[in-house]
């Protein structure tokens, strides 16, 4: 097992140098130059632009450009945000636990939803549970989730003024009162990107269950005489959630995208909204580094995913 | 041609050509075939619409702000007095037009690196399917978001403020999720490359360029169908997010995004503003989702319905 986890660590590498790669790509590859400011001020002569230039390396090779980048990344220097008047690796790891809270609490949602329903949807095939649960999954991923983010301001905030539609940080409360609020606040980010996630696990899980319920051992366990639950928690969950992992690590982009857009509804300040904001302020290098981060964090779900996968099906980390 | 085909004597059931085959699966499918006819009637709408209707999306009328629905204002009025159907059915076209064109750019990306991939036996495909996976793994909407960022004011100098913005989403888009299209592309091939039908036509001496366009992609072709009908849902939303995060179309171009984007601040006194447009997104989408479905059904032959 170490072996495998060792192997998938360094499997990730490639892709982690991969995706930093194409963003490095994709911002020399862009029109406009950093010094385009100085060339234009009649201030500053010519030579100390070029001089600049030369210092800040923007006339070497581009894969020598390339690697002092890397470089720079690896070491923790992520730049200056002009925006924020702070280094961008500290604007980051401010933002990054509430992000990282909502997310992570709209999955366990998603999953306490998903996994009983498509389970007992698969159970009973083609029956009516199974089809009202298929048809409100589809109109589950079909809808947008800055859509189910204005429906659900709509009716909980502005009809029924249940729920705050605004997160705040500073909440003037301490203890249960400030817990309380807290919980309150995310209600409807984690209901919006849960339910959204929930709808397209649903169907992975029924379709994962009823591949593996039809199979010859699931059989043999009921001929044995062990009972229903008995028999879908211990053997068919278990080989049924190993397509499901794959799918689910497959939707992660996705769900970084419905976070970016819920936390902008709900002005959640998470690395989401301060994309956003950086990208509508131009501060390049926020933009740059929230970017790369989703992408570590994307890389760093799919390595759990593998992990997962190898502790449900041995045989894999056997290989 | 299909005259000199037998069917099997034995054959209980009247055999009928593929097109009517596959159409007579797609009937069986309900929420398909109503989907259809409600993609229909909303690409009509969008594209027939102006003639009918002749508001114009500009005319700003301070005495009718924010007017839920009335006989002049069928869909109700925006913040300046803008007659929301009007800008709804303008909107429409580019949502629509954005998602058919990034499909297609995806499509044919898709098709033609999962081909390439399926047909070479060396180091190309293995290639090819490395960059395929790292695709998959990148983030999606924040490279949409950076490359946007990036590349928006240079395409509005060279194809003026809708024209660029317009093909960028579109290539961005369509760029950006073409990977499931190349793998099923690249699936297909691999098993279909050994199938006897284009093992004869090696042997009558067809060159690859031949077994490939006649024998091999039209039988590739209903996995594609099937994923690009779902891409144009994608594209779609895609689109409406990036617009409903005010990076998309320029803010005088009313998207079905946009509009949201501009109605959210106003939803306690005009939840119709962003009613809908939000309504009009998720029944094209779902309608064209269920389509989809219903193709799945009409085109996979294995499948016994």
């Amino acid at each position: 097992m170490s072996q495998y986890i060792l192997r998938r660590l360094l499997i990730a590498i490639p892709s982690l140098l991969g995706i930093s790669l194409v963003l490095f790509v994709v911002l020399s590859l862009a029109p406009g130059d950093p010094f385009s400011e100085l060339a234009t001020n009649p201030n500053v002569p010519p030579e100390v632009r070029l001089a600049l230039r030369a210092k800040f390396g923007l006339d070497d090779p581009i894969y020598l450009r390339y690697l002092h980048w890397l470089v720079a990344m690896a070491q923790g220097d992520w730049g200056f945000s002009f925006a924020s008047r702070m280094n961008v690796d500290t604007l980051i790891l401010q933002r990054l636990p509430t992000t990282l809270y909502v997310i992570g609490s709209s999955q366990l949602l998603a999953l306490l939803i998903a996994i009983p329903v498509g389970v007992y949807a698969a159970t009973r095939p083609y029956s009516v549970f199974d089809q009202v649960a298929n048809t409100l999954a589809f109109i589950g991923f079909s809808l947008p989730t800055f859509f189910t983010g204005i429906l659900f301001i709509l009716i909980f905030s502005v009809k029924l003024d249940w729920l705050p539609f605004v997160y705040t940080t500073d909440i003037k409360a301490t203890g249960t009162a400030w817990l309380g609020e807290q919980i309150r606040q995310a209600i409807m980010p984690v209901m919006v990107l849960g339910l959204f996630q929930a709808a397209s696990m649903t169907r992975f899980v029924r379709s994962a269950v009823l591949d593996v319920i039809r199979l010859d051992y699931v059989t043999t366990a009921r001929s044995k005489g062990l009972g229903q639950a008995r028999v879908i928690v211990r053997h068919v969950m278990r080989n049924a959630m190993i397509p499901v992992v794959t799918l689910i690590a497959l939707q992660i982009p996705a769900v970084f995208g419905g976070a970016i857009v819920t936390e902008q509804i709900f002005r959640i300040p998470g690395i989401g909204s301060l994309l956003i904001s950086s990208i509508l302020a131009n501060d390049t290098p926020v933009v740059m580094a929230v970017t790369f981060v989703f992408a570590c964090l994307v890389v760093l779900f799919n390595l759990i995913a593998d992990l997962l996968y190898g502790w449900l099906d041995p045989r894999i980390s056997l290989r | 041609m299909a005259g000199l085909t037998l069917a099997s004597p034995s054959a209980e059931r009247r055999t009928y050509s593929p097109w009517r085959e596959s159409w007579r699966r797609y009937r069986r499918h309900k929420l398909a075939v109503v989907s259809a006819v409600l993609l229909l009637v909303l690409v009509v709408a969008v594209v027939f619409g102006p003639l009918l209707w002749r508001v114009s999306i500009n005319d700003i009328d301070f005495n009718a702000r924010l007017e839920g629905p009335s006989l002049a204002h069928p869909f109700g009025t925006d913040d300046l007095g803008q007659d929301i159907l009007a800008r709804m059915i303008y909107g429409g076209r580019i949502s629509l037009a954005v998602g058919l064109a990034a499909m297609m750019v995806s499509v044919i990306v898709g098709t033609l690196i999962g081909a390439l991939a399926g047909m070479s036996r060396g180091a190309l495909g293995h290639a090819l399917m490395w960059l395929t996976d790292l695709f998959l793994s990148l983030p999606q909407l924040p490279l949409l978001l950076l490359l946007i960022y990036l590349f928006r004011d240079g395409l509005k100098a060279v194809f003026g403020p809708e024209g660029g913005i317009f093909i960028l989403i579109v290539v961005v888009i369509g760029g950006l999720r073409w990977m499931p299209v190349a793998r099923l592309v690249r699936a297909q091939f691999l098993s279909l490359r050994e199938k006897e039908f284009v093992e004869a036509a090696r042997a009558l001496g067809a060159s690859r360029a031949r077994q490939v366009v006649r024998h091999i992609l039209p039988n590739a072709l209903g996995p594609v169908i099937i994923a690009g009908t779902i891409d144009v849902a994608a594209a779609i939303i895609a689109e409406s997010t990036l617009s409903f995060l005010g990076l998309g179309f320029p803010p005088d171009t009313p998207t079905w995004g946009r509009l949201l984007y501009d109605a959210k601040d106003y939803l306690d006194i005009a939840a119709h503003w962003a009613l809908f447009p939000g309504a009009a997104i998720f029944v094209a989408v779902v309608a064209i989702n269920f389509i989809g479905d219903g193709l799945r059904d009409a085109l996979d032959a294995r499948r016994v319905i």
